[in-house]
């Protein structure tokens, strides 16, 4: 059980928030860059020193302001993972492994221990290598050994793929998830991308601005976003006007910049609101056809760009506010989408919903 | 001097390929500043070797004078470095890798010996530890005695060659990532472990290069030393007063000692260059 309380002031930024992250779970902190995410990690590494705080693993005080207690970093044992990586350039591979092994090893052990390490990650061959001769992915792994060769009491993992390319990212997210189920220690890891911290993370904590401003599995958040931010960030498209109840009970929203949204909204909102709806729930016509069915969302909406993502085709649209749609390649082949084409956006009152801006 | 090499490649190749179109008066501009650059800096150095031949050299070095000033200088600049490593080094890590208030004003004084006259440093030495000197008494209390002795030639050239050192030494320590420093201590290395296995090893080229320039400093003092040590055959006459105090009466004597000295700062500079990439290519 890794349990922290802070509240710091880093540069411009207020850091203020408490977590608790069970032993064997891994929770994704996620929010946009500036957020504080990595000032967290630092926190709990004890790179960095809040102005109040408590942060307590296992049992163990690592720091407690209120009673001057702060444990040094090389004290508290946390598996740090850095964003580049931080491998020593200096040294090969497995020297960089052995690195993190105790100090109590006998020499000739210590090769032995640290080429075991790297073999778990596949990277056994490459143990002589030195940093800069490895790609990005080989480099992660040879972090992650690095990481684990100390025992850490808690995994910290700062954004662990977002130095990789597309293709590799995916494959380490794999392998990364299978690692951080069979760890028995707690582990924190940060990410700008909620599709990462969904894949990655038991739970899912989004911070804003220094604070956390919901918690709770990647499909609750998706589900119910807190906030036009929370749902902004799952990438639900978000869209912003004025809301009024209407005779029916349904939420009518007037869209900055024209059009209207209907909702069901669960309780009254009123005022500057944002609506959020997913982008696979938004369906594409023709311009100028006939409502039908039981879509009573309707907005005439101008391509602006079509891209392919695997086996399917996310459509950007213009309302004027941005939305996107997302469609199978063979409906957006028969619909002609280009950018500049014109089109109807549909999608069901019951697939939208109200959010506080 | 590899930098130099390198920029010579990069204008000549430039030079060639203007060739290849027009002639640009301006490439041709910056081969010729660098030929004369090059003639002027070289020419001395040549022209010692030019005038000595192998067998004046191993002339000079019979001389009883020559060989008891080269000892001297050998020995009084080992221990200067030595002293200006191991002080210099973590004082250079402290100013590369902590905030404090007032740091850019230390990182100036320590600085200040590199701009001030040789007969400055003297002068400032004699006031400062010689025997009427701001020092002085407590120095004689401790039976410490460094005007006119050995000792002194090894203060004067800490005094001079140790801001060369601690200047590189900060750049090489800044230039290493700070993440490498923080990623050490969270696997469990303290301060001094990440100091002598991290940050050290990393700013090896930086400070071997530092340590290289201190070396030849240290080996040319000539003013400092000559003002706060004298010039004693055996006991305070270096390489440099030596070649001062024969070039009036024996020039040719004088030039084989310089061809010397040249020959030996030179071996200094290479291997200090070797050794720290030879280390860092082992690790």
């Amino acid at each position: 059980m890794l349990s922290l309380a802070l509240e710091a002031q880093v540069g411009a930024l207020r850091l203020d928030l408490a977590l608790a992250v069970a032993d064997g779970e891994c929770l994704a902190l996620a929010g946009p860059s500036g957020a504080g995410k990595t000032s967290v990690l630092r926190a709990v590494a004890g790179l960095l020193t809040p102005a109040r705080g408590r942060v307590v693993c296992g049992g163990e005080t690592w720091l407690d302001t209120a009673a001057r207690v702060e444990l040094a970093p090389e004290r508290r044992r946390c598996g740090y993972v850095f964003q580049d990586y931080a491998l020593f350039g200096h040294l090969s591979a497995w020297r960089n492994v052995a690195y993190g092994l105790p100090r109590e090893l006998a020499r000739r052990e210590r090769r032995t221990a640290a080429i075991a390490l790297l073999e778990r990650f596949g990277m056994a061959a490459l143990a002589d290598a030195r940093p800069a001769t490895l790609s990005g992915g080989e480099r992660q792994r040879v972090a992650l050994a690095r990481a684990l060769a100390a025992r850490p009491r808690a995994l910290l993992l700062d954004e662990p793929l977002a130095a990789l390319d597309a293709r590799s990212a995916a494959a380490a997210g794999r392998e990364l998830a299978v690692l951080l189920r069979e760890l028995q220690v707690p582990a924190i890891l940060v990410t700008h991308d909620f599709a990462e911290a969904a894949l990655l993370g038991d739970a899912v904590a989004v911070l804003d601005a220094g604070r956390i401003v919901q918690r709770g599995s990647a499909a609750e958040l998706a589900a119910a976003p807190a906030s036009a931010f929370v749902a902004d960030l799952t990438g639900a498209v978000v869209l912003r006007g004025r809301a009024r109840r209407d005779a029916e009970g349904l939420t009518r929203v007037l869209l900055d910049g024209g059009g209207e949204v209907v909702a069901l909204a669960a309780h009254a909102e009123s005022g500057d609101v944002a609506v959020a709806v997913h982008p696979w729930e938004i369906a594409l016509e023709p311009a100028g056809s006939a409502p039908a069915g039981s879509a009573r969302n309707r907005l005439e909406v101008e391509v602006t760009s079509v891209t392919a993502l695997g086996n399917r085709v996310r459509v950007g649209l213009a309302a004027p506010q941005p939305l996107a749609a997302e469609l199978t390649g063979a409906s957006a082949a028969r619909l002609g989408l280009a950018p500049g084409a014109r089109a109807v956006a549909s999608w069901k009152a019951a697939a939208t919903r109200v959010l506080p801006r | 001097m590899s930098r130099a090499a390198g920029s010579a490649r990069r204008i000549s190749r430039a030079a060639g390929s203007a060739r290849g179109r027009r002639p640009s008066w301006f490439g041709a501009l910056l081969a010729l500043a660098l030929a004369v650059a090059l003639t002027f800096l070289t020419l001395p150095v040549v022209a010692i070797f030019v005038h000595s031949s192998p067998g004046e050299l191993l002339a000079a070095l019979g001389d009883p004078a020559a060989r008891d000033a080269l000892r001297l200088s050998i020995e009084t600049t080992t221990i200067a470095i030595a002293a200006i490593l191991l002080v210099g080094t973590p004082a250079a890590y402290l100013l590369a890798t902590r905030a404090f208030r007032g740091r850019a004003l230390v990182v100036t004084l320590v600085e200040l010996p590199l701009v001030l006259p040789p007969a400055v440093a003297g002068i400032g030495l004699l006031a400062a530890l010689g025997p009427n000197g701001l020092l002085g008494g407590a120095l004689q209390d401790a039976g410490i005695q460094l005007v006119l002795q050995t000792a002194g030639v090894v203060v004067a050239l800490i005094f001079v060659a140790a801001p060369f050192h601690l200047r590189a030494a900060q750049a090489a320590f800044a230039a290493v990532d700070r993440r490498w420093l923080e990623a050490s201590r969270t696997l469990g290395a303290g301060e001094a472990r990440t100091f002598a296995r991290v940050a050290v090893p990393a700013a090896l080229p930086g400070l071997g290069a530092g340590l290289a320039l201190a070396w030849g400093r240290a080996l040319g003092e000539f003013g400092a030393t000559l003002m706060f040590a004298g010039s004693f055959r055996g006991i305070t006459q270096t390489a440099p007063l030596a070649i001062y105090a024969d070039f009036a009466t024996d020039f040719d004597g004088a030039l084989a000692l310089s061809a010397v000295l040249v020959a030996v700062s030179g071996a200094l500079l290479l291997s200090t260059k070797l050794l720290t990439h030879d280390a860092l290519a082992r690790a």
